[in-house]
């Protein structure tokens, strides 16, 4: 049976992670290339790696860390941060990413993910839909955000999910910042209407506190897969033991020990 | 030991490099035919579409190669689905190795279509298995899958069971990605270079 997926994320600047990371058995917590290696040995099911860094310099340091990422795990794991033309892809596919993700971009640019698809194939091309729930002239509304989440844009997210995936995306990394960071729980509603909507796996992001999150983030929100990262980085959730208790709450998990 | 890795129009290939040079294993990225003939193993990845990477095989000659090759071949994902007979992607006439048609997942199932992620293989039944654990997950991401057939030699399930793995004489295939699929993946990648 196709398993739920626990996803990591790790935010890489100057191709070391970022976010204060708490890991005693790690010889060098802000290698990304460790941490990423450790979470895999854990049983996580795919990594993100966002690129935080906003200079040149720090790109070509990112495509490295992809290189030597994607040289080290066996597991699929995704790149974001920054993308905005097939050149970027390119590189960072032919670096060894499986997928990428691309948010403002799109954004900016939506015939952006027709043309990645068709260069690539849908399957790598994972649309990054950061939301936040605001009032506008027709009342409180879902709205994409851009620009980690600072800059509110003229579109309605649910329409926009439904878009992205016509236009040839094969998944979408659903951010909620409204409960990103409240270690709350998942956007639940949002995250079920979307998911429910799409024909493509939707991985749900943005509020994970506890192991229930995970579990009704799957069930009433209907998602794919799910994402979290400080709870991961310090070590308030470990990998094995969330997969575990999904489990025994009969979702289906991949267990790898 | 010679193992080449089949160089085509497919996508991005880079990870089965990768993979291979976690386990050691050295190899050659080429699309010439007395290369590809005079190799102990030959690998044959594929992500991509099949009207398109077929239509590249047919005019470089490889749809000939391929099905006339002696040693144990391994095709994975796209590729698999080219030895096949025949595939509902694009209505595409295939290599014909295994004589079976490829099909779209069913719209009706209420699965989303692409299977996309890790999910377990049964009944396995060749060397390429060895030392698996029963219900091992891997990774998949595909549209259309070969049914269960006289080759299957492994199964798995999405809306319907299909074929996972195939074999026949010294061609074989996967329709997962091992080289991103774990340990498991890693496995079958030795076994295969253990034949």
């Amino acid at each position: 049976m196709l398993t739920k997926r626990i996803i990591p994320c790790l935010d890489v600047k100057d191709g070391r992670t970022v976010k204060g990371v708490n890991f005693v058995n790690l010889r060098d917590a802000g290698d990304a290339v460790e941490l990423g290696a450790m979470y895999a040995a854990q049983g996580a099911d795919e990594l993100v790696y966002l690129d935080i860094t906003a200079t040149v310099d720090g790109r070509s340091t990112f495509i490295d860390l992809v290189r030597r990422v994607a040289q080290t795990i066996n597991i699929p794991f995704t790149v974001g941060g920054g993308i905005s033309s097939i050149a970027d892809v390119s590189a960072l596919l032919h670096a060894g990413a499986d997928k990428v993700s691309i948010n403002s971009a799109a954004v900016r640019n939506p015939d952006l993910i027709n043309e990645l698809s068709l260069e690539f194939g849908s399957q790598c091309i994972v649309v990054a839909i950061d939301t936040r729930y605001v009032e506008t002239e027709n009342g409180f509304e879902h709205i994409v955000h851009t620009h980690g989440g600072r800059k509110a844009t003229e579109i309605r997210s649910i329409p926009w999910a439904k878009e992205v995936e016509e236009r040839g995306a094969g998944e979408i990394l659903l951010t909620s910042m409204d409960t990103d960071g409240t270690k709350n729980g998942f956007a639940l509603e949002l995250t079920a209407t979307i998911s429910g909507n799409a024909n493509i796996p939707v991985i749900a992001s943005g509020g994970a506190g506890n192991m229930a999150h995970f579990y009704d983030v799957f069930t009433a929100g209907k998602a794919d897969a799910g994402l979290a990262a400080s709870i991961f980085h310090f070590r308030e959730i470990d990998i094995p033991d969330l997969k575990e208790y999904l489990k025994n709450k009969d979702l289906p998990i991949r267990m790898t020990r | 030991m010679k193992t080449v890795i089949i160089k085509y129009n497919a996508g991005n290939v880079q990870s089965v490099m990768y993979a291979l040079d976690r386990i050691g294993a050295s190899y050659l990225y080429t699309d010439d035919e007395a290369e590809i003939r005079s190799a102990d193993k030959v690998i044959f990845p594929g992500v991509g579409e099949a009207s398109t990477t077929m239509s590249y095989l047919r005019n470089v000659g490889l749809d000939k190669v391929i099905p006339s090759l002696k040693q144990p071949v391994f095709g994975t994902c796209v590729g698999m689905q080219l030895m096949c007979r025949f595939s509902e992607e694009n209505n595409t006439e295939c290599m014909g190795i295994f004589d079976v048609d490829v099909k779209r997942f069913p719209a009706a199932s209420g699965l989303k279509v692409p299977h996309m992620g890790w999910n377990n293989i049964t009944g396995y039944q060749s060397p390429l298995t060895a030392g698996i654990p029963d219900n091992a997950y891997v990774y998949f991401v595909h549209s259309y899958a070969a049914p269960i057939c006289d080759y299957t030699i492994a199964s798995c399930d999405y809306a319907l069971p299909f074929s996972a793995m195939l074999h026949k004489d010294n061609f074989y295939a996967a329709q997962f990605h091992c080289e991103i699929s774990g340990n498991a993946g890693q496995q079958i990648l030795e076994n295969f270079l253990k034949l």
